[in-house]
């Protein structure tokens, strides 16, 4: 029930030894000074959302004061520099996934919207009455609802590779499933609602082996595992900046360059054309042929300056901290009578699901907020995978850089209050 | 600071451990279901009427101990009720647990004062009113399930 998580790299093992300090990390991040309910703020759930570090604020902030104006149409000087930061951006995200060009780099609202981009402008184009759309049983709804939206409209079906009791993708039933009519395999990289990491780099070979594109769901993931989207050769990669430490309302599609060249456009509007006239529209080259419309300029610089802050940190470093939180809160949660944890899976990362009994969620998560205490209670828009575990619900406690062993202590003993109250 | 006690007291843990007429009426009772997206609570109500008076209600689902309590309870105060005084509580309820009545306006309300704490909780005020909302599609007579949404 509770044996200790394995590490998910060994490189990460490594890093262990040149740690970030976490106390001057936990500086960066104002809201952590802040009080709920009279007590100092628990944050523990990072994986709805993480916390924005000073530096990221003050993009946001410094962008709006001092260089607002409208980006790729204007000769003047604000405009021309809005237009230098926004494409500064484009690169660190290209280096941080280590994508070959720019280009590949698409600014979306996040990680839902990129999906639906891809179902609705990729999916469109080659999915077809009969052919079928693979996905996994630990899916977010955003990695969904957009296929099945998709499938509804073209006649095709929906596969879903089942999971096995530790939350861990059946890769036997993949190699099943994986079939001439098999158009796009859709899949997690880090599970929302369980922890479980994905093998991406296996999942590719076989889903190339069939010539069938993979686009995978990086939302959970960034935040905690080095991405190289060269070196797991995924065709498309999503993510979302507010869980990466930047704001809300911006994310990526990474997409192959030779794919996103041969989609046709999901949105039109301004930027993402080349030439208008009633007749015939010529479109932008990519990635701003899916850019249509004024961006989220300051979002895009935020995202950046969040990546600026991670980078600064190390990826590894940060993964080592975290796999130190998880470990440490699956043996001390785990212990407590009562617990059970759900998604035990042998590579996991950032997240701790797990119910109590006889007690629900629900009334956990009011009791642990009178604690301040923050963890979500819910199905994580993941009602599947609770439907897979029998379960209404979990209580879930997702970690980032600035979470400390104390603050599992403090969940642990919150939790121990909640079955003196109701247990 | 909201005060855990105001919201859990000891009737509501005890409804929610041991749920008075937890169970299904057969046929011809009116049955709904109610259903909270958020939490993935679910609630089914089950009625039957003799003319316009509730003369056996039934309730089964999932839920916190909010929820299951609030629809113990609701069972209990309206056996023997019209569906106009059944509608005329769920207001008083609602306006409770939302804080927009006051302890004097509320005189019908009688055990179910002991929800008054939920108002200290606007993310719970969906788990206190699941079987309220399940209540009406069943008098309405409404086939699609109801959510708290």
């Amino acid at each position: 029930m509770s044996a200790p998580v394995a590490l998910p790299r060994q490189e990460d093992a490594a890093a262990i030894g040149t740690r970030f300090d976490v106390g001057k990390v936990r500086s960066d991040f104002p809201i952590l000074r802040e009080f709920v309910h009279g007590r100092p703020l628990v944050y523990l759930d990072n994986a709805a959302t993480s916390q924005k570090p000073e530096v990221v604020i003050d993009a946001v902030s410094n962008y709006y004061r001092h260089g607002n104006a409208n980006i790729h149409r204007g000769v003047h000087l604000l405009s021309q520099r809005a237009t230098e930061e926004f494409e500064a951006a484009r690169a660190a995200v290209q280096s941080f996934l280590n994508a070959r060009e720019s280009r590949e780099i698409v600014f979306v609202r996040g990680a839902t919207e990129a999906i639906n981009l891809v179902a609705q402008s990729y999916g469109r184009q080659q999915v077809g009455m009969g052919d079928e759309v693979l996905i996994s049983a630990m899916e977010h709804h955003s990695n969904i609802v957009p296929w099945q939206i998709l499938c509804e409209e073209k006649g095709a079906t929906l596969r879903v590779v089942p999971i096995n009791d530790a939350g861990e993708l059946r890769m036997d039933e993949l190699e099943r499933l994986l079939s001439p009519r098999t158009k796009i395999v859709a899949v997690a990289h880090l599970s929302n609602a369980l922890g479980s990491i994905n093998p991406i780099q296996q999942i590719v070979g076989m889903a190339h082996a069939r010539n069938i594109p993979v686009l995978v769901d990086g939302a959970q993931a960034v935040p905690h595992l080095p991405v190289d989207v060269q070196e797991m050769d995924c065709d498309f990669y999503v993510f979302s900046g507010h869980k990466i430490y930047g704001p809300t309302g911006i994310g990526v599609l990474y997409g192959k360059a030779t794919l996103l060249e041969e989609m046709p456009p999901y949105q039109g509007g301004g930027d993402m054309i080349s030439s208008v006239t009633f007749e015939k529209t010529i479109y932008n080259k990519v990635p701003h042929k899916f850019e249509a419309g004024t961006p989220d300029i300051a979002g895009v610089v935020g995202l950046g300056a969040a990546i600026t802050y991670v980078n600064g940190l190390g990826l590894s470093a940060i993964a080592a901290h975290e796999h130190e939180l998880l470990a440490y809160a699956t043996d001390r949660i785990g212990a407590l009578p009562g617990v059970r944890i759900v998604g035990t899976a042998k590579e996991k990362a950032g997240v701790l699901s797990f119910v109590l009994d006889g007690i629900h969620p629900h009334d956990v998560g009011t009791i642990l907020d009178l604690e301040g205490i923050a963890v979500r209670t819910g199905h994580h828009c993941a009602q599947p995978v609770m439907d897979r575990f029998g379960i209404p619900a979990t209580v879930r406690a997702s970690f980032a850089v600035y979470n400390t062993l104390q603050e599992i202590d403090a969940l642990a003993e919150g939790l121990e209050k909640v079955k003196e109250i109701l247990g | 600071m909201a005060d855990l006690r105001e919201m859990y007291q000891e009737v509501i843990l005890e409804h929610a451990k041991s749920p008075r007429n937890y169970r299904a009426l057969e046929a011809p009772a009116v049955r709904a279901e109610g259903y909270n997206p958020l939490c993935g609570d679910r609630c089914t109500v089950y009625l039957t009427m003799r003319g316009d008076v509730i003369e056996d209600i039934g309730f089964q689902g999932s839920g916190c101990a909010i929820s299951r309590a609030s629809a113990s309870m609701m069972t209990q105060s309206l056996k023997g009720k019209t569906a106009g005084e059944a509608e005329g509580l769920f207001k008083s309820f609602h306006q409770m647990v939302t804080g927009r009545n006051s302890h004097g306006d509320r005189p019908q309300l009688g055990k179910l004062e002991a929800f008054a704490g939920v108002s200290e909780f606007p993310a719970r005020v969906k788990c206190a009113t699941l079987a309220w909302h399940t209540l009406e599609a069943a008098l309405h007579g409404e086939h699609v399930p109801v959510t708290t949404e």
